[in-house]
C-alpha cells in the first residue's frame, strides 16, 4: 500500500524573500520526511532506477536503509558507487535519471530519490565516521589534474588504494565546476563543497592550488621530474562559448562563466570581497542549460530585472525541471522560441538591448529535439543593459597543447576509452575535459573508472 | 601563501615586489604574466612579470597603485604573504622560440610607457643573455616617474628618454622618438614591441605602421581567472575575437582594435571608483551609518 502515500513536499524557501538572498533554496527532507518518502519505494525485482542511474547506485537498497533508519548503511550503500551524493542529490537531473524510470511516475509521483540522496549525504557529512585508518601507502604517486568532480573522486578512490595522490587546482580554491559554476543558493559551499573536499583531504589526499598545469607545470615534468607515476587529466571544460553576432564585445556583454565566477568563486554579492560584478537593470541570458538558469536567478538576486532568451521552446529547456520552476516562482520571464541576431549598443559601446527573432520546431535534428527555424520578418528588440552568454563550454586546449603524444578530437576533448585511458601511456583523463560539458555525476563516475584504470596500470608497470 | 621578499618604490606610487614563488620562477618566460590576489577577499589582478630568478625562487612584479585591489598588494611588507600568485600565464613572447641566428641578425625596438617599463625589461634582458642588443625608448610623465633605467641601460642596445615636460631626455612623445631614430637618424628595425598604457600602445601601432614596421603589444585586459575560462579579456585583433590570456597577452600591434580594447577596460570603472572611494573615506575614519558602503 506503500504507493498510496503522496511524495512527501520537500521544504524550500518562501520565492520573494530567496530571490533577494544567496541562501539555499531547497531545505531538503528531515530524518522523519525521508523516511516517509522512503516507505513509498516499492523495492522493485528490477530497478530501472538503478539502469537510469549513469553510475547505478543501488538505489532501492539504500532507501529500504533509510526506512529502517540506518542511515550509516544508506551512505555505505551509496559510496559504493558514488562519493559526491550531497552535490548529486542536489544537482543531477533526476527526471531524466533515475526518477524518470520510476515505476511509481507512471500513475503518480516517482519517489524522490534526489532528495533521498541529499538526505543521506548530508547526514553523513554531519555524521563523519571516525577518523579511519588511511591505508599504509604503497610508495606510489598519481597526479590528479583539476579539483572538480572527476578529480575529486579519481584522486578518493586511489587514496583508499594506498596511492599519494596530488590534485593540482589552477584557481585559488579548490573544487572547480562546484565552486565556481554552481551558485551557493543551489549548492551551500561551506556545508557542502568544502566539507566534501575535507572528506577527500582526511584520506591523505593532497592538494596544491595556483598551479595551472600546462603553464606552472606540465604533465612531462609531474612525470618526469616530480616523480608521479600516471597523471589523471580531470580539468573540465572551461572555455567559455560566444555565438559570434555583431555587438558581442559590447561592454555589458558576459559569458556566464564570467558572471557566475564573479558571483560564485569571487563572492560578488558580499560586500566583504573587492569583486566588482555589473549587474544593469534589465538583464537577458541567452541559453536553457543549467547555467543559463544560474546566471539569470543571481542576476535576479542581485536587483535585476532578468529574462531568459531561448531558441527552442520549454520541452526542449535542457535545465533541470527544477530550476526552471524555480526560476519561474522568483519571477524570471522566460523568451522562448527567441534567437538573437545582434546586440545593440549606445554610442559609447554600452548594451541598450539585444535584437531577435522569433523561431519555429522544425524537424528533429540529429540530438532528436526538434530544431528551430527563423520566422521570417520576426525580428525584434528587447531592452536590456546586460547581455550574458551562457551557451555551452568546451574544454581548455592548454594541456593538450602542451603535452605531446595526447589525443584531442576536433572539438578539442581529450581522447579517452570508457576506462579513462589516452593516447598517451600513464595519462588518464576523464570528465568534462573528455566528454564535453556534461553533468556532475557523469564526471565523477569517470573519475572512479580512470582510478581503476590506473591502478591497474601502475601493478603492471 | 607566497612570501614578500623585497619591496621597493620606484616612483610614486609605483612599487617593485620581489614576491617567493619557485614554480612560477622556474617555468617564466619573457612576455608572460601572473595573477596575484593580495587576501581572502581579494580580487584576482593580472600583472606582468617584470623579472624572474629560477634559482633563488624569486619572481618581480611591478605594480602602480590605481585601485582598491591594488593598493591592498602595495601595502603589504616583506615577510608578509600574498594569498595568491599564480602563473606563469599567457604565451611567452614571440621571439623567444625563435631561432636564434635569425634573431641575431635583427634590429629590435622596443617602446616603454611609464609602468610598462617593468615588462619590457625581462625581454630585454633574454635578448642581451641570448647576444642580442636591443634598442630601448623609456617614456614617462617626468623624470620623477621613470623606473628601471639603470638596470635597461645595462641591458639594452641604445636607451633613450623622452619626457612629456623634458626634465629627462627628450622632451615629447615616444612616438616622436620613433620618427627620430627612422627619418633623422636613419635607422632600420625589424620588429618593435609597445608594451605601456593602452592609449600609447595605440599611438605606436599608428607610427610604425606608416614604415611598415611590425610591431607588438603586450594588452593588460580585465580579467578574472586568467586561463581562458570567464572571457573578460576578449579583444578584437584582425577582426577575429581572441582572449588576452591565453591567445596572447602579446599582439600584432597593427591588427588590433584599440578603441575597442580601451573601452573594455573601463566596463567595471564605475564600480571600481566607488570601492576606491569607499575605502578611501573609511581610511579618512568616515563610518557610513545609512548602508551605502555595502
Amino acid at each position: 500500500m506503500a504507493n498510496k502515500i503522496a511524495r512527501v513536499p520537500v521544504r524550500e524557501q518562501d520565492p520573494q524573500k530567496r530571490a533577494a538572498n544567496f541562501e539555499e533554496v531547497c531545505y531538503g527532507y528531515d530524518i522523519e520526511e525521508a523516511r516517509k518518502e522512503a516507505s513509498r519505494c516499492l523495492n522493485c525485482k528490477k530497478p530501472r532506477c538503478v539502469e537510469q542511474c549513469p553510475v547505478s547506485i543501488q538505489i532501492p537498497r539504500f532507501i529500504s536503509q533509510v526506512l529502517q533508519g540506518d542511515f550509516a548503511a544508506a551512505s555505505r550503500t551509496i559510496a559504493e558507487d558514488s562519493s559526491l551524493p550531497s552535490v548529486c542529490g542536489r544537482v543531477c537531473p533526476q527526471e531524466t535519471q533515475c526518477e524518470g524510470a520510476c515505476i511509481l511516475g507512471i500513475k503518480g509521483e516517482p519517489v524522490a530519490i534526489g532528495k533521498l540522496e541529499r538526505f543521506v549525504g548530508d547526514w553523513a557529512l554531519e555524521h563523519p565516521s571516525p577518523a579511519g585508518q588511511t591505508p599504509p601507502s604503497n610508495g606510489h604517486k598519481v597526479a590528479v589534474i583539476g579539483s572538480g568532480p572527476s578529480g575529486l573522486a579519481c584522486a578518493s578512490d586511489l587514496a583508499r588504494m594506498g596511492y599519494r595522490v596530488k590534485i593540482f587546482e589552477a584557481l585559488h580554491k579548490v573544487g572547480g565546476v562546484l565552486e565556481y559554476g554552481i551558485p551557493e543558493f543551489r549548492l551551500p559551499k561551506e556545508r557542502i563543497v568544502a566539507a566534501s573536499v575535507e572528506n577527500v583531504k582526511r584520506l591523505g589526499v593532497e592538494f596544491e592550488t595556483d598551479t595551472i598545469v600546462g603553464r606552472t607545470v606540465t604533465i612531462d615534468s609531474l612525470l618526469e621530474e616530480e616523480g608521479y607515476q600516471a597523471v589523471f587529466i580531470g580539468s573540465g571544460a572551461g572555455l567559455p562559448r560566444f555565438m559570434g553576432i555583431p555587438g558581442e564585445n559590447l561592454n555589458g556583454v558576459v559569458s556566464a562563466n564570467e558572471f557566475l565566477t564573479r558571483a560564485n568563486l569571487m563572492k560578488a554579492y558580499d560586500s566583504r570581497y573587492d569583486t566588482p560584478i555589473y549587474v544593469g537593470r534589465r538583464v537577458v541570458v541567452v541559453g536553457g542549460g543549467n547555467v543559463a538558469m544560474d546566471a539569470v536567478r543571481t542576476a535576479k538576486r542581485l536587483g535585476a530585472e532578468a529574462f531568459i532568451v531561448y531558441r527552442r521552446s520549454e520541452a526542449e529547456l535542457p535545465a533541470r525541471v527544477e530550476e526552471v520552476h524555480h526560476a519561474r516562482q522568483e519571477g524570471i520571464e522566460f523568451r522562448m522560441l527567441t534567437n538573437p541576431t545582434e546586440i545593440l549598443g549606445t554610442e559609447q559601446g554600452w548594451v541598450r538591448g539585444i535584437r531577435c527573432v522569433r523561431m519555429t520546431l522544425g524537424e528533429p535534428d540529429q540530438s532528436g529535439r526538434r530544431s528551430p527555424v527563423v520566422v521570417e520578418g520576426s525580428e525584434f528588440e528587447i531592452e536590456c543593459d546586460v547581455v550574458i552568454m551562457a551557451l555551452g563550454t568546451s574544454p581548455n586546449p592548454l594541456i593538450a597543447a602542451t603535452t605531446a603524444g595526447l589525443d584531442t578530437d576536433r572539438r578539442g576533448c581529450v581522447v579517452a576509452d570508457g576506462q579513462g585511458v589516452t593516447s598517451r601511456p600513464g595519462v588518464f583523463a576523464g570528465g568534462d575535459a573528455v566528454t564535453g560539458a556534461a553533468t556532475v555525476i557523469l564526471a565523477m563516475g569517470a573519475g572512479r573508472k580512470a582510478a581503476r584504470a590506473i591502478d591497474e596500470y601502475i601493478r603492471n608497470k | 601563501m607566497y612570501k614578500i621578499l623585497e619591496k621597493r618604490e620606484l616612483a610614486s606610487a609605483i612599487w617593485l615586489m620581489k614576491v617567493h614563488a619557485p614554480r612560477v620562477a622556474s617555468s617564466a618566460r619573457p612576455g608572460q604574466f601572473v595573477i596575484v590576489r593580495a587576501d581572502e577577499c581579494g580580487e584576482r589582478i593580472p600583472l606582468t612579470v617584470a623579472d624572474y630568478d629560477a634559482r633563488e625562487g624569486s619572481v618581480t612584479i611591478v605594480i602602480q597603485t590605481i585601485g582598491v585591489s591594488t593598493k591592498k598588494i602595495c601595502a603589504l611588507d616583506p615577510g608578509q604573504c600574498l594569498a595568491d600568485f599564480a602563473g606563469p600565464l599567457g604565451r611567452p613572447s614571440e621571439f623567444v622560440s625563435e631561432d636564434l641566428q635569425t634573431l641575431r641578425g635583427k634590429k629590435i625596438l622596443f617602446v616603454a610607457g611609464g609602468v610598462g617599463t617593468a615588462p619590457v625589461y625581462p625581454q630585454v634582458k633574454w635578448l642581451a643573455e641570448h647576444g642580442v642588443r636591443a634598442d630601448v625608448i623609456v617614456g614617462a610623465k617626468n623624470r620623477d616617474m621613470l623606473i628601471m633605467t639603470e638596470q635597461m641601460r645595462a641591458v639594452a642596445g641604445n636607451l633613450y628618454i623622452a619626457t612629456d615636460d623634458g626634465s629627462e631626455g627628450f622632451k615629447g612623445l615616444v612616438t616622436e622618438v620613433i620618427r627620430h631614430l627612422i627619418e633623422q637618424q636613419g635607422r632600420h628595425y625589424d620588429l618593435c614591441v609597445a608594451i605601456g598604457p593602452m592609449i600609447m600602445m595605440k599611438f605606436v601601432a599608428l607610427t610604425t605602421r606608416d614604415y611598415g614596421l611590425k610591431t607588438i603589444v603586450s594588452l593588460n585586459s580585465l580579467m578574472v581567472d586568467g586561463t581562458g575560462m570567464c572571457g573578460a579579456c576578449r579583444v578584437s585583433v584582425g577582426g577575429k575575437t581572441v582572449f588576452t590570456c591565453v591567445d596572447g597577452p602579446e599582439f600584432d600591434a597593427h591588427l588590433v582594435d584599440f578603441d575597442e580594447a580601451m573601452r573594455r577596460q573601463g566596463m567595471y570603472r564605475t564600480q571600481e571608483q566607488r570601492a576606491l572611494k569607499i575605502a578611501e573615506e573609511r581610511a579618512a575614519g568616515h563610518k557610513c551609518r545609512i548602508g551605502l558602503d555595502k
